[in-house]
Protein backbone atom coordinates (compact mmCIF):
# COMPACT_ATOMS: atom_id res chain seq x y z
CA UNK A 1 0.00 0.00 0.00
CA UNK A 2 1.49 3.54 -0.95
CA UNK A 3 2.06 5.88 2.27
CA UNK A 4 -0.10 8.33 0.99
CA UNK A 5 0.15 12.37 2.38
CA UNK A 6 -2.23 14.99 2.61
CA UNK A 7 -0.70 17.32 -0.39
CA UNK A 8 -1.29 13.87 -2.61
CA UNK A 9 -4.77 14.71 -2.36
CA UNK A 10 -4.92 18.43 -2.08
CA UNK A 11 -2.73 19.40 -5.05
CA UNK A 12 -0.41 19.45 -6.84
CA UNK A 13 -0.90 23.56 -7.42
CA UNK A 14 -0.45 23.13 -11.29
CA UNK A 15 -1.39 24.86 -14.48
CA UNK A 16 -4.75 22.89 -16.10
CA UNK A 17 -6.71 21.31 -17.67
CA UNK A 18 -5.29 18.15 -17.07
CA UNK A 19 -2.90 16.67 -14.46
CA UNK A 20 -1.56 13.90 -16.22
CA UNK A 21 -1.37 15.78 -19.90
CA UNK A 22 -0.73 19.08 -18.50
CA UNK A 23 1.39 19.34 -14.92
CA UNK A 24 2.83 15.71 -15.79
CA UNK A 25 3.90 16.94 -19.17
CA UNK A 26 5.81 19.92 -17.80
CA UNK A 27 7.19 18.01 -14.89
CA UNK A 28 9.03 15.62 -17.57
CA UNK A 29 9.86 18.35 -19.79
CA UNK A 30 11.84 20.72 -16.83
CA UNK A 31 13.30 17.24 -15.33
CA UNK A 32 14.74 16.39 -18.84
CA UNK A 33 15.92 19.94 -18.79
CA UNK A 34 17.43 19.79 -15.32
CA UNK A 35 19.06 16.73 -16.79
CA UNK A 36 20.69 18.35 -19.62
CA UNK A 37 21.50 20.90 -17.03
CA UNK A 38 22.27 23.90 -19.58
CA UNK A 39 19.88 26.02 -22.28
CA UNK A 40 18.30 23.86 -24.78
CA UNK A 41 18.45 25.31 -28.61
CA UNK A 42 16.51 22.41 -30.22
CA UNK A 43 14.63 19.79 -29.23
CA UNK A 44 11.87 17.47 -30.34
CA UNK A 45 9.37 15.35 -28.46
CA UNK A 46 8.44 12.21 -29.87
CA UNK A 47 4.77 11.04 -28.46
CA UNK A 48 3.32 7.74 -27.15
CA UNK A 49 0.23 6.51 -26.70
CA UNK A 50 -2.20 8.71 -25.52
CA UNK A 51 -0.06 11.67 -25.57
CA UNK A 52 0.36 10.79 -29.04
CA UNK A 53 -3.59 10.89 -30.09
CA UNK A 54 -4.55 13.84 -27.72
CA UNK A 55 -1.53 16.52 -26.90
CA UNK A 56 -2.68 19.41 -28.40
CA UNK A 57 -6.49 19.03 -26.54
CA UNK A 58 -5.20 19.31 -23.26
CA UNK A 59 -1.84 21.37 -23.95
CA UNK A 60 0.45 18.63 -23.27
CA UNK A 61 2.46 20.34 -26.18
CA UNK A 62 2.63 23.93 -24.50
CA UNK A 63 3.38 22.34 -21.11
CA UNK A 64 6.55 20.23 -22.36
CA UNK A 65 8.20 23.26 -24.48
CA UNK A 66 7.35 24.93 -20.92
CA UNK A 67 9.65 22.41 -18.88
CA UNK A 68 12.02 22.59 -21.93
CA UNK A 69 12.56 26.29 -20.97
CA UNK A 70 12.75 25.83 -17.59
CA UNK A 71 9.41 26.92 -16.14
CA UNK A 72 7.50 24.79 -13.29
CA UNK A 73 4.36 22.95 -13.41
CA UNK A 74 2.26 26.13 -11.82
CA UNK A 75 3.98 28.60 -13.91
CA UNK A 76 1.10 30.61 -15.56
CA UNK A 77 3.48 31.30 -18.19
CA UNK A 78 2.68 27.62 -19.92
CA UNK A 79 0.14 28.78 -21.95
CA UNK A 80 2.29 30.74 -23.85
CA UNK A 81 5.65 29.04 -23.74
CA UNK A 82 5.40 29.00 -27.76
CA UNK A 83 5.78 32.22 -27.87
CA UNK A 84 8.15 32.26 -25.04
CA UNK A 85 10.42 29.98 -27.18
CA UNK A 86 10.28 31.83 -29.68
CA UNK A 87 11.50 35.03 -28.19
CA UNK A 88 14.29 32.77 -25.82
CA UNK A 89 14.90 31.08 -30.20
CA UNK A 90 14.10 27.37 -28.84
CA UNK A 91 13.66 25.46 -32.19
CA UNK A 92 10.77 22.69 -31.07
CA UNK A 93 8.44 19.85 -32.74
CA UNK A 94 6.46 17.03 -32.03
CA UNK A 95 6.44 13.47 -33.76
CA UNK A 96 4.45 10.67 -33.39
CA UNK A 97 6.48 7.70 -32.43
CA UNK A 98 6.25 3.97 -30.88
CA UNK A 99 7.88 3.42 -28.28
CA UNK A 100 7.41 -0.34 -27.38
CA UNK A 101 5.97 -1.43 -24.39
CA UNK A 102 5.58 1.59 -21.64
CA UNK A 103 2.88 3.58 -20.33
CA UNK A 104 -0.06 5.48 -22.31
CA UNK A 105 1.49 8.93 -21.48
CA UNK A 106 5.36 8.95 -22.60
CA UNK A 107 7.02 11.18 -24.35
CA UNK A 108 11.02 11.00 -25.57
CA UNK A 109 12.95 14.05 -25.67
CA UNK A 110 15.45 14.72 -27.44
CA UNK A 111 17.51 17.71 -26.98
CA UNK A 112 20.75 19.63 -28.44
CA UNK A 113 22.29 22.32 -26.10
CA UNK A 114 23.67 25.72 -26.04
CA UNK A 115 27.11 24.27 -26.26
CA UNK A 116 26.23 21.06 -28.80
CA UNK A 117 25.69 18.27 -25.99
CA UNK A 118 23.18 15.92 -27.16
CA UNK A 119 20.66 14.21 -24.67
CA UNK A 120 18.09 11.95 -24.96
CA UNK A 121 15.17 11.51 -21.57
CA UNK A 122 12.54 9.59 -21.62
CA UNK A 123 9.92 9.55 -18.97
CA UNK A 124 5.70 8.59 -18.45
CA UNK A 125 3.48 10.91 -16.86
CA UNK A 126 1.75 8.12 -13.81
CA UNK A 127 -1.20 10.76 -13.17
CA UNK A 128 -1.81 13.20 -10.54
CA UNK A 129 1.41 15.19 -11.66
CA UNK A 130 3.52 12.52 -10.83
CA UNK A 131 6.17 11.29 -13.40
CA UNK A 132 8.90 8.58 -13.87
CA UNK A 133 11.98 8.83 -15.98
CA UNK A 134 12.71 5.38 -17.41
CA UNK A 135 15.82 6.37 -19.76
CA UNK A 136 18.43 8.95 -20.35
CA UNK A 137 20.61 8.37 -23.50
CA UNK A 138 19.75 4.62 -24.47
CA UNK A 139 20.32 3.89 -20.40
CA UNK A 140 17.56 2.37 -18.69
CA UNK A 141 16.54 4.30 -15.54
CA UNK A 142 14.14 4.60 -12.75
CA UNK A 143 13.39 7.72 -10.45
CA UNK A 144 10.53 10.71 -9.89
CA UNK A 145 12.48 13.48 -9.53
CA UNK A 146 10.28 13.98 -6.33
CA UNK A 147 13.41 13.33 -3.90
CA UNK A 148 17.27 14.84 -4.45
CA UNK A 149 18.29 12.35 -7.13
CA UNK A 150 22.37 11.91 -7.51
CA UNK A 151 23.03 11.00 -11.36
CA UNK A 152 26.47 9.53 -12.28
CA UNK A 153 27.66 7.93 -15.49
CA UNK A 154 30.76 5.47 -15.11
CA UNK A 155 32.20 3.03 -16.36
CA UNK A 156 30.76 -0.60 -14.93
CA UNK A 157 33.45 -1.78 -12.56
CA UNK A 158 34.06 -2.80 -8.73
CA UNK A 159 33.89 -0.33 -6.35
CA UNK A 160 32.04 2.54 -7.45
CA UNK A 161 28.92 2.25 -5.81
CA UNK A 162 30.78 1.79 -2.81
CA UNK A 163 33.18 5.04 -3.71
CA UNK A 164 30.01 6.87 -3.92
CA UNK A 165 28.28 5.44 -0.46
CA UNK A 166 31.34 6.26 1.11
CA UNK A 167 31.20 9.91 -0.11
CA UNK A 168 27.18 10.01 0.80
CA UNK A 169 27.75 8.98 4.00
CA UNK A 170 30.53 11.01 4.83
CA UNK A 171 28.27 14.05 4.38
CA UNK A 172 25.70 12.60 6.50
CA UNK A 173 23.27 12.32 3.32
CA UNK A 174 20.66 9.52 3.51
CA UNK A 175 19.90 7.53 0.58
CA UNK A 176 16.12 6.83 -0.02
CA UNK A 177 16.70 4.78 -2.54
CA UNK A 178 19.24 3.40 -5.06
CA UNK A 179 19.63 1.61 -8.45
CA UNK A 180 22.49 1.13 -11.07
CA UNK A 181 21.75 0.05 -14.43
CA UNK A 182 24.19 -0.77 -17.47
CA UNK A 183 23.98 -1.34 -20.67
CA UNK A 184 26.06 -4.28 -20.41
CA UNK A 185 29.47 -5.61 -18.32
CA UNK A 186 32.40 -3.11 -18.70
CA UNK A 187 30.39 -0.47 -20.34
CA UNK A 188 28.35 2.40 -19.49
CA UNK A 189 26.43 2.23 -16.41
CA UNK A 190 24.24 4.84 -14.26
CA UNK A 191 23.69 4.96 -10.61
CA UNK A 192 20.51 6.92 -9.39
CA UNK A 193 20.16 7.91 -5.68
CA UNK A 194 17.40 9.22 -4.29
CA UNK A 195 18.27 11.25 -0.83
CA UNK A 196 16.61 13.13 2.02
CA UNK A 197 19.14 15.37 2.40
CA UNK A 198 20.03 17.99 -0.36
CA UNK A 199 23.64 17.06 -2.18
CA UNK A 200 25.46 20.26 -2.42
CA UNK A 201 28.06 20.75 -5.52
CA UNK A 202 31.05 20.65 -3.20
CA UNK A 203 29.82 17.14 -2.90
CA UNK A 204 29.39 16.45 -6.14
CA UNK A 205 32.85 17.53 -7.16
CA UNK A 206 34.25 14.80 -4.48
CA UNK A 207 32.13 11.85 -6.26
CA UNK A 208 33.24 13.01 -9.46
CA UNK A 209 37.11 12.72 -8.04
CA UNK A 210 36.84 9.06 -8.92
CA UNK A 211 38.38 8.60 -12.23
CA UNK A 212 35.54 6.15 -13.42
CA UNK A 213 32.90 8.28 -13.08
CA UNK A 214 32.32 10.65 -16.17
CA UNK A 215 29.62 12.40 -15.39
CA UNK A 216 27.38 12.75 -11.83
CA UNK A 217 24.39 15.37 -11.77
CA UNK A 218 22.26 16.21 -8.62
CA UNK A 219 18.37 17.29 -10.16
CA UNK A 220 16.76 19.09 -7.05
CA UNK A 221 13.26 18.14 -6.82
CA UNK A 222 10.82 21.05 -7.55
CA UNK B 1 0.09 6.52 13.79
CA UNK B 2 -1.47 4.77 10.79
CA UNK B 3 -4.69 5.67 9.07
CA UNK B 4 -5.69 2.45 6.51
CA UNK B 5 -9.41 3.33 6.18
CA UNK B 6 -12.65 5.16 7.88
CA UNK B 7 -12.54 3.34 11.26
CA UNK B 8 -8.83 4.05 12.09
CA UNK B 9 -9.57 7.44 11.28
CA UNK B 10 -12.68 7.94 13.88
CA UNK B 11 -11.33 5.89 16.33
CA UNK B 12 -7.41 8.11 16.27
CA UNK B 13 -9.87 11.02 16.65
CA UNK B 14 -11.74 9.51 19.64
CA UNK B 15 -8.43 7.89 21.69
CA UNK B 16 -6.73 11.69 20.88
CA UNK B 17 -10.09 13.29 21.23
CA UNK B 18 -9.09 15.70 18.18
CA UNK B 19 -11.22 16.40 15.30
CA UNK B 20 -10.30 14.89 11.95
CA UNK B 21 -8.35 17.99 10.32
CA UNK B 22 -6.09 17.99 13.25
CA UNK B 23 -5.42 14.57 13.58
CA UNK B 24 -4.79 15.00 9.98
CA UNK B 25 -2.08 17.38 10.83
CA UNK B 26 -0.19 15.67 13.19
CA UNK B 27 -0.47 12.52 11.04
CA UNK B 28 1.45 14.75 8.23
CA UNK B 29 3.92 15.92 10.19
CA UNK B 30 4.83 12.11 11.47
CA UNK B 31 4.80 11.40 7.87
CA UNK B 32 7.06 14.12 6.23
CA UNK B 33 8.65 14.86 9.02
CA UNK B 34 7.83 18.61 9.24
CA UNK B 35 6.60 21.15 11.51
CA UNK B 36 3.05 21.69 12.24
CA UNK B 37 3.60 25.59 11.14
CA UNK B 38 5.15 24.79 7.93
CA UNK B 39 2.87 21.55 6.86
CA UNK B 40 -0.22 24.58 7.99
CA UNK B 41 1.33 27.01 6.24
CA UNK B 42 1.48 24.54 2.91
CA UNK B 43 -1.92 24.13 2.79
CA UNK B 44 -2.54 27.65 3.27
CA UNK B 45 -0.82 28.40 0.14
CA UNK B 46 -3.07 26.07 -1.63
CA UNK B 47 -6.15 27.46 -0.02
CA UNK B 48 -4.72 30.98 -1.59
CA UNK B 49 -4.48 29.18 -5.10
CA UNK B 50 -7.71 28.10 -4.86
CA UNK B 51 -9.05 31.40 -3.58
CA UNK B 52 -7.97 33.36 -6.96
CA UNK B 53 -9.09 30.91 -8.94
CA UNK B 54 -12.89 30.87 -7.32
CA UNK B 55 -12.52 34.73 -8.04
CA UNK B 56 -11.10 34.80 -11.16
CA UNK B 57 -13.95 33.11 -13.50
CA UNK B 58 -15.84 35.78 -12.20
CA UNK B 59 -14.42 38.83 -12.80
CA UNK B 60 -16.20 41.06 -15.07
CA UNK B 61 -13.09 41.98 -17.50
CA UNK B 62 -12.13 38.74 -18.32
CA UNK B 63 -13.80 35.22 -19.54
CA UNK B 64 -12.18 32.53 -19.68
CA UNK B 65 -12.72 30.03 -22.54
CA UNK B 66 -11.65 26.44 -22.95
CA UNK B 67 -11.85 24.43 -26.28
CA UNK B 68 -15.82 24.38 -25.62
CA UNK B 69 -16.94 25.93 -22.10
CA UNK B 70 -16.54 29.24 -20.79
CA UNK B 71 -18.27 32.30 -19.09
CA UNK B 72 -20.73 30.22 -17.56
CA UNK B 73 -19.65 31.67 -13.85
CA UNK B 74 -20.62 34.98 -14.80
CA UNK B 75 -23.68 33.92 -16.55
CA UNK B 76 -24.70 32.49 -12.87
CA UNK B 77 -23.22 35.04 -11.11
CA UNK B 78 -25.53 37.89 -12.93
CA UNK B 79 -28.69 35.93 -12.47
CA UNK B 80 -27.91 35.78 -8.74
CA UNK B 81 -27.88 39.63 -8.98
CA UNK B 82 -30.54 39.79 -10.80
CA UNK B 83 -32.80 37.55 -9.24
CA UNK B 84 -33.47 34.93 -6.63
CA UNK B 85 -31.45 31.73 -6.78
CA UNK B 86 -33.78 28.83 -6.93
CA UNK B 87 -31.14 26.77 -5.00
CA UNK B 88 -30.28 29.88 -2.37
CA UNK B 89 -27.40 32.13 -1.93
CA UNK B 90 -24.90 29.93 -0.34
CA UNK B 91 -25.72 27.34 -2.88
CA UNK B 92 -25.80 29.56 -5.77
CA UNK B 93 -22.51 31.20 -4.88
CA UNK B 94 -20.70 27.84 -4.10
CA UNK B 95 -21.60 26.74 -7.85
CA UNK B 96 -20.57 29.65 -9.70
CA UNK B 97 -17.29 29.16 -7.89
CA UNK B 98 -17.17 25.76 -8.90
CA UNK B 99 -17.45 26.80 -12.57
CA UNK B 100 -15.18 29.38 -12.50
CA UNK B 101 -12.48 27.01 -11.10
CA UNK B 102 -12.91 24.43 -13.74
CA UNK B 103 -13.01 27.27 -16.70
CA UNK B 104 -9.36 28.37 -14.99
CA UNK B 105 -8.29 25.04 -15.24
CA UNK B 106 -9.66 24.48 -18.97
CA UNK B 107 -8.41 27.93 -20.28
CA UNK B 108 -4.79 26.54 -18.57
CA UNK B 109 -5.00 28.77 -15.50
CA UNK B 110 -3.52 27.69 -12.00
CA UNK B 111 -5.83 25.34 -9.63
CA UNK B 112 -5.20 23.05 -6.95
CA UNK B 113 -5.93 19.40 -7.92
CA UNK B 114 -8.51 18.60 -5.23
CA UNK B 115 -8.16 15.31 -5.60
CA UNK B 116 -7.72 15.75 -9.58
CA UNK B 117 -7.61 18.49 -12.00
CA UNK B 118 -11.08 16.81 -13.36
CA UNK B 119 -12.84 17.65 -9.82
CA UNK B 120 -10.93 20.91 -9.30
CA UNK B 121 -13.94 23.25 -8.54
CA UNK B 122 -15.99 20.89 -5.62
CA UNK B 123 -13.90 21.75 -3.03
CA UNK B 124 -13.46 25.41 -3.42
CA UNK B 125 -16.73 26.14 -4.37
CA UNK B 126 -18.13 24.44 -1.31
CA UNK B 127 -15.49 26.33 0.87
CA UNK B 128 -15.54 29.65 -0.70
CA UNK B 129 -19.49 29.57 -0.84
CA UNK B 130 -19.68 28.19 2.76
CA UNK B 131 -17.20 31.54 3.75
CA UNK B 132 -19.66 34.21 2.05
CA UNK B 133 -22.65 32.97 3.92
CA UNK B 134 -20.87 31.89 7.73
CA UNK B 135 -18.28 34.80 7.48
CA UNK B 136 -15.57 31.95 7.76
CA UNK B 137 -12.50 33.00 8.54
CA UNK B 138 -9.64 31.59 6.65
CA UNK B 139 -8.32 29.33 8.95
CA UNK B 140 -11.34 27.26 9.29
CA UNK B 141 -10.81 26.82 5.82
CA UNK B 142 -7.65 25.66 5.91
CA UNK B 143 -8.48 23.25 8.62
CA UNK B 144 -11.30 21.88 5.67
CA UNK B 145 -8.95 21.20 3.53
CA UNK B 146 -7.19 18.87 6.27
CA UNK B 147 -10.52 17.39 7.57
CA UNK B 148 -11.32 16.68 3.27
CA UNK B 149 -7.42 16.03 3.00
CA UNK B 150 -7.83 13.34 5.05
CA UNK B 151 -11.20 11.77 3.64
CA UNK B 152 -9.46 11.72 0.27
CA UNK B 153 -6.31 10.28 1.56
CA UNK B 154 -8.59 7.03 2.63
CA UNK B 155 -10.41 6.82 -0.42
CA UNK B 156 -6.75 6.89 -2.34
CA UNK B 157 -6.16 3.67 -0.27
CA UNK B 158 -8.67 2.26 -0.39
CA UNK B 159 -10.30 2.49 -3.90
CA UNK B 160 -9.10 5.29 -6.34
CA UNK B 161 -9.21 8.82 -7.46
CA UNK B 162 -8.72 8.82 -10.70
CA UNK B 163 -11.35 8.50 -13.15
CA UNK B 164 -9.37 6.74 -15.47
CA UNK B 165 -9.26 3.95 -12.67
CA UNK B 166 -12.25 4.11 -11.29
CA UNK B 167 -14.54 6.26 -13.79
CA UNK B 168 -16.16 10.40 -12.62
CA UNK B 169 -17.01 8.52 -9.05
CA UNK B 170 -14.24 8.75 -8.12
CA UNK B 171 -13.11 12.33 -9.24
CA UNK B 172 -16.26 14.17 -8.61
CA UNK B 173 -17.63 11.31 -6.00
CA UNK B 174 -14.64 11.40 -4.38
CA UNK B 175 -14.68 15.68 -4.24
CA UNK B 176 -17.78 15.78 -3.22
CA UNK B 177 -17.08 13.45 -0.08
CA UNK B 178 -13.93 15.02 0.31
CA UNK B 179 -15.95 18.57 0.85
CA UNK B 180 -18.92 17.20 2.94
CA UNK B 181 -16.91 16.09 5.69
CA UNK B 182 -15.17 19.48 5.30
CA UNK B 183 -18.16 20.92 5.63
CA UNK B 184 -19.07 18.64 8.70
CA UNK B 185 -16.52 19.49 10.82
CA UNK B 186 -16.38 23.19 9.85
CA UNK B 187 -19.74 23.42 11.48
CA UNK B 188 -18.30 22.04 14.59
CA UNK B 189 -19.89 18.57 13.47
CA UNK B 190 -18.14 15.27 15.11
CA UNK B 191 -16.18 13.08 12.86
CA UNK B 192 -18.54 10.41 12.99
CA UNK B 193 -20.37 12.60 11.08
CA UNK B 194 -18.25 13.82 8.85
CA UNK B 195 -17.81 10.36 7.32
CA UNK B 196 -21.32 10.09 7.53
CA UNK B 197 -21.65 13.10 5.06
CA UNK B 198 -18.74 11.49 2.89
CA UNK B 199 -20.34 8.37 2.47
CA UNK B 200 -24.02 9.70 1.58
CA UNK B 201 -22.22 12.03 -0.90
CA UNK B 202 -20.32 9.05 -2.54
CA UNK B 203 -23.40 7.03 -2.28
CA UNK B 204 -25.19 9.43 -4.32
CA UNK B 205 -22.89 9.77 -7.31
CA UNK B 206 -21.94 6.10 -7.14
CA UNK B 207 -21.21 4.83 -10.57
CA UNK B 208 -20.72 7.82 -12.44
CA UNK B 209 -18.76 7.41 -15.48
CA UNK B 210 -16.20 9.35 -17.22
CA UNK B 211 -17.30 10.09 -20.23
CA UNK B 212 -14.99 13.25 -21.34
CA UNK B 213 -15.82 15.07 -25.14
CA UNK B 214 -13.41 14.92 -27.46
CA UNK B 215 -10.74 13.92 -24.00
CA UNK B 216 -11.26 16.97 -22.33
CA UNK B 217 -11.85 18.36 -18.85
CA UNK B 218 -14.65 20.39 -19.90
CA UNK B 219 -18.00 18.41 -20.84
CA UNK B 220 -19.28 16.98 -18.96
CA UNK B 221 -16.55 17.48 -16.26
CA UNK B 222 -17.41 21.13 -15.81
CA UNK B 223 -21.08 20.58 -14.93
CA UNK B 224 -20.42 17.64 -12.94
CA UNK B 225 -18.41 19.80 -10.56
CA UNK B 226 -21.70 21.45 -9.65
CA UNK B 227 -23.12 18.77 -8.93
CA UNK B 228 -20.43 17.31 -6.78
CA UNK B 229 -20.50 20.99 -5.00
CA UNK B 230 -24.44 20.84 -4.39
CA UNK B 231 -24.11 17.17 -3.58
CA UNK B 232 -21.41 17.77 -0.75
CA UNK B 233 -23.79 20.39 0.69
CA UNK B 234 -26.75 18.79 1.20
CA UNK B 235 -24.77 15.43 2.06
CA UNK B 236 -22.99 17.87 5.11
CA UNK B 237 -26.85 19.59 5.79
CA UNK B 238 -28.03 15.72 6.34
CA UNK B 239 -25.54 14.93 8.59
CA UNK B 240 -25.21 17.77 10.64
CA UNK B 241 -29.39 16.80 11.00
CA UNK B 242 -27.85 13.66 12.41
CA UNK B 243 -29.27 11.77 9.74
CA UNK B 244 -26.80 8.72 9.42
CA UNK B 245 -25.51 6.63 6.12
CA UNK B 246 -26.94 3.17 6.60
CA UNK B 247 -24.19 1.84 5.12
CA UNK B 248 -21.07 2.75 6.57
CA UNK B 249 -17.89 5.21 5.02
CA UNK B 250 -15.48 2.01 4.57
CA UNK B 251 -18.04 -0.15 3.08
CA UNK B 252 -18.98 2.54 0.59
CA UNK B 253 -15.31 3.46 -0.79
CA UNK B 254 -15.27 -0.58 -1.03
CA UNK B 255 -18.40 -0.54 -3.30
CA UNK B 256 -16.80 2.29 -4.99
CA UNK B 257 -13.76 1.11 -5.88
CA UNK B 258 -15.87 -2.66 -6.81
CA UNK B 259 -17.99 -0.18 -9.53
CA UNK B 260 -15.25 1.35 -10.78
CA UNK B 261 -13.63 -1.97 -11.18
CA UNK B 262 -16.73 -3.11 -13.04
CA UNK B 263 -17.26 -0.36 -15.32
CA UNK B 264 -16.48 -0.76 -19.14
CA UNK B 265 -12.74 0.84 -20.53
CA UNK B 266 -15.23 2.60 -22.84
CA UNK B 267 -16.55 4.46 -19.91
CA UNK B 268 -13.21 5.03 -17.94
CA UNK B 269 -11.75 8.35 -19.78
CA UNK B 270 -11.30 6.91 -22.80
CA UNK B 271 -13.83 8.74 -24.79
CA UNK B 272 -14.96 5.80 -25.69
CA UNK B 273 -18.56 5.88 -24.45
CA UNK B 274 -21.05 7.94 -22.72
CA UNK B 275 -21.63 11.32 -23.88
CA UNK B 276 -18.20 11.43 -25.89
CA UNK B 277 -19.67 8.61 -28.52
CA UNK B 278 -23.29 11.07 -28.95
CA UNK B 279 -23.42 12.45 -32.47
CA UNK B 280 -22.88 15.98 -31.03
CA UNK B 281 -20.08 14.59 -29.06
CA UNK B 282 -18.54 13.61 -31.63
CA UNK B 283 -18.80 16.76 -34.04
CA UNK B 284 -17.21 18.65 -31.13
CA UNK B 285 -14.31 16.23 -31.17
CA UNK B 286 -14.13 16.97 -34.77
CA UNK B 287 -13.90 20.64 -34.68
CA UNK B 288 -11.53 20.75 -31.82
CA UNK B 289 -9.01 18.05 -32.63
CA UNK B 290 -9.66 17.90 -37.05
Amino acid sequence: MKEYGVFDVIGPIMIGPSSSHTAGAARLGLTARKIAGEEIKEVVFYLHGSFAKTYSGHGTDKALVAGVLGLEPDDERIKNSFQLAQEKGLLYSFREKDLGEVHPNTVLIAMETASGQRWEVTGSSLGGGKVRIISINDLEVEFSGEYTTLITFHQDRPGIIADISAVLAKYKINVAFMRVFRLNRSANAVLIAETDEDISNAVLTEIEKNAYIYLAKVLRPF
Amino acid sequence: MQIRNGEDLISLCREKKLPIHQLMLEYECFKSGKEPAAVYEEMRSHLLVMKKSVYQGLNEKLTLKGKIIGGEAKKLQRRSQNAKPVCGYTMSRAISFALSVTEVNAAMGRIVAAPTAGSCGVLPGVLFGLAETFELQEDRQVEGLFTAGAVGLVIAKNASLSGAAGGCQAEIGSASAMAAAAVVEIMNGSPEQALHAGAIAIKNLLGLVCDPVAGLVEVPCSKRNVVGTANALTAAEMALAGIESAIPFDEVVTAMYQVGCALPPTLRETSEGGLAVTPTGRRLKKEILG
